[in-house]
């Protein structure tokens, strides 16, 4: 089992960079997928007990000039390993301006991703800064526990207002409130609401426009015979909202909601060449 | 390293004939004052100085909680020490450095001035540096012993005075013995070098290990203490190659470990100062000197080192490893799939333990041996420690207690009256 990674370019470590810091701040710790031509972090907490879901996906190639793997075995040319995205961070953080950052799959006191950053130096040798991350390999046999998610049976998709400001608005109302109120129809329609004893507060979003899902079978029927005026809704912690609001450091080129009433809400974030997908139960 | 004197409330007593101001008020003077006839402390700092000075006090606030403040006729001195006695840092201001400087006559005992003061309150006075280079221009330093209050005096811009009144003890002197010729290593460097190291550790990190290999590599490499689990911890290392240096004088491969967060402190000081940074060393227990120094300014952080043979022994490896990265295009020794292999047989076991891998190294000695080894340290150092060292005492005080045991012959003899107490000092206040 082998990895070995090689960064040359400035703007596609920058790219990286935040794509990791997006990652931290969204789990604690995740699992770190890699096969020959994507990187998948994922987090499977289990929804049904009210955790997150996480699947971020990247393409090696767009980010990487070097990515050779080898997996487990021939047959499953794939390593699974669990990691903290913060050390990943931490190593990346002040490698911005590096010559060249290599990621390699070691084996010191105990397995590593190692982060070998070389930096320019006036001298007639470059710095080197090597950081170990500890990993824990996680064995063939659980490896069915991180399938990618389905898109659920979802009542209304929608697309999402500027996260910049959807951004502020929810970081103003996590003060008042600790959940949250996300609902929205086919008419592109989205509000945002708290209700405490003292205040409620809600933020209208107009003309979303929603995403046109290819139906697929008799699922997504229901969302067509749909009155485009009702309201489906969730009630979300707001933290696991702002979380992930927070994480976005750019924009991203499409970003929508599917919401199960009163069960889910379900996030498809496109970066240019980094899909992520978030799933936040409805509390209780 | 040794002390002399300790930081304790003064054992004189009252000079009947001065009225105290502040008699019966516990927090202001607890000792007794200048006899009014003597001449008394005053120094002033103009122009670009107000800062330096300001910036001392920053890095000394990094050290410990109390300023020890002496006027000397070399100059004015600033000085601080942790609680725990294994850090220690004096900044001496020559008198060049002053518009004005008087250091004061000693007083009807003979004893010159010294005293400390809170540093929350003297840092307080300092504490935003962007403002102190736009608006102060002057700022006086004297001793009003009538009032038994150390004045600090700040000159504003558009004729505004700043007028601090500051309550003191007095002290005993608060000299660490220390000397940088008996250390066997130095290595000199631009702060500039330093500060760019040590950024690629966390803010929070406490001790970092600092390594001269073969062929004059220095390594940097946070500390990882025996109790933390290694698999749980990122380990980074730092390689600067030794023309990075302006110096590097080490006659064979060492590690220290020592305290970041105050090596923080002198750096952030050194790196606006564009002085270059000595450091001075000597084996593993040994405390570092790091030293800045200038026709006006001249400063010394001492700092314990951990003497921990496992400490050098996880280094060697991990130094070992150090050199096998710089060129290492060779997949060999990154190699899991033995461990992988274990891991797979064990698949139909939902109990067992995974079977010893061969590619993993012994697991860390048991809690039992870790204590031989420390005791046996403290052991050792008994005979040159005074303080007597308490065997057994948590890893934590393993800094502590050996910096107490190192003894260093004063290169320099500081000409004060002051008894010479050879007495390694408890510290009085009770604070360890």
């Amino acid at each position: 089992m082998r990895f070995r990674a090689k960064i040359l370019d400035v703007a596609c470590l920058n790219h990286f960079t935040r794509v990791i810091n997006t990652i931290a701040k969204l789990a604690k710790t995740c699992t770190l997928r890699l096969t020959p031509d994507k990187l998948y972090f994922i987090l499977t907490d289990k929804v049904a007990n009210g955790g997150v879901s996480m699947w971020c996906e990247l393409s090696q190639g767009n980010f990487f000039d070097e990515f050779q793997m080898e997996g487990v075995a021939a047959e499953h040319n794939e390593i699974y390993l669990e990691l903290t995205p913060e050390n990943l961070s931490r190593a990346l953080k002040t490698a911005q301006n590096a010559k060249t950052v290599k990621i390699k799959l070691t084996n010191k006191h105990c397995p590593c991703l190692t982060v070998a950053v070389e930096l320019p130096s006036l001298a007639s040798s470059s710095r080197i800064v090597t950081h170990d991350i500890p990993v824990a390999v996680i064995p063939r046999r659980l490896w069915n526990d991180f399938k990618e998610p389905s898109v659920p049976d979802f009542d209304v998709s929608i697309y999402l207002p500027v996260l910049k400001t959807m951004k502020s608005v929810v970081e103003r109302m996590k003060n008042l409130s600790n959940s949250i109120v996300i609902e929205a129809n086919l008419n592109g329609e989205m509000n945002l609401k708290i209700e405490t004893d003292l205040v409620s507060v809600t933020t209208h979003f107009k003309d979303l426009g929603n995403p046109p899902w290819v139906s697929d079978g008799d699922s997504q029927n229901s969302t067509q015979d749909r009155d485009p005026e009702t309201m489906a809704e969730a009630r979300v912690d707001i933290k696991k909202l702002q979380q992930l609001l927070a994480g976005q450091q750019v924009n991203p080129t499409k970003a929508l909601c599917n919401i199960v009433s009163k069960r889910i809400v379900h996030f498809i974030l496109l970066h240019e060449d980094v899909y992520l997908q978030y799933f936040i139960p409805a509390l209780a | 390293m040794g002390w002399r004197g300790a930081a304790g409330p003064c054992s004189r007593p009252h000079t009947p004939r001065l009225h105290c101001a502040a008699a019966g008020k516990k927090t202001a003077c607890t000792g007794r004052h200048e006899a009014s006839g003597c001449a008394a402390m005053k120094c002033v700092v103009v122009g670009g100085n107000v800062k330096v000075l300001g910036k001392a006090v920053h890095a000394l606030s990094r050290i410990g909680d109390e300023l020890y403040l002496e006027p000397t006729e070399n100059g004015l001195s600033l000085r601080a020490v942790n609680s725990s006695r294994s850090a220690y840092a004096c900044f001496l201001f020559a008198p060049l450095f002053f518009q004005l400087y008087e250091a004061g006559g000693p007083d009807a005992h003979g004893e010159l001035f010294r005293c400390k003061i809170l540093m929350k309150t003297f840092l307080a006075i300092f504490r935003s540096l962007p403002s102190l280079e736009k608006t102060v221009s002057k700022c006086l330093i004297s001793l009003n012993p009538r009032a038994s209050r150390l004045v600090v005096q700040l000159h504003c811009k558009y004729g505004v005075t700043k007028t601090h009144n500051l309550s003191f003890q007095e002290c005993e002197l608060l000299q660490a013995i220390f000397d940088k010729q008996l250390c066997t290593s130095t290595l000199c460097a631009s702060a500039r070098v330093l500060v760019d190291a040590v950024v690629h550790f966390p803010v929070t990190l406490a001790e970092v290990t600092l390594g001269v290999g073969p062929s004059g590599k220095v390594s940097l490499r946070n500390y990882v203490d025996e109790e933390t689990e290694p698999s749980k911890t990122m380990v980074t290392e730092l390689c600067l190659s030794e023309d990075e240096f302006q110096d590097v004088r080490v006659p064979q491969e060492t590690q220290i470990t020592f305290c970041l967060k105050e090596f923080r402190g002198l750096l952030s000081f050194a790196e606006s100062s564009n002085l270059p940074l000595s450091i001075h060393f000597d084996t593993p227990g040994r405390p570092a000197v790091f030293s800045l120094e200038d026709p006006l300014l001249e400063v010394h952080l001492v700092l314990a080192t951990l003497a921990d043979s496992s400490a050098s022994s996880q280094a060697q490896t991990a130094n070992g490893a150090c050199h096998k990265r710089v060129p290492d295009e060779d997949f060999a020794a990154d190699d899991l799939e033995s461990y992988m292999i274990a891991m797979e047989t064990t698949t139909g076991d939902e109990g067992a333990e995974p079977p010893p891998s061969p590619t993993f190294p012994m697991r860390c000695p048991s809690p039992a041996t870790a204590l031989e080894a420390e005791r046996s340290t403290l052991d050792s150092d008994k005979d040159e420690d005074e303080d007597g060292a308490v065997p057994g005492t948590p890893p934590q005080k393993k800094f502590r207690s050996l910096f107490f045991g190192s003894v260093l012959i004063q290169a320099q003899a500081r000409a004060h009256p002051t008894p010479s107490q050879e007495v390694l000092a408890e510290d009085s206040e009770g604070e360890c």
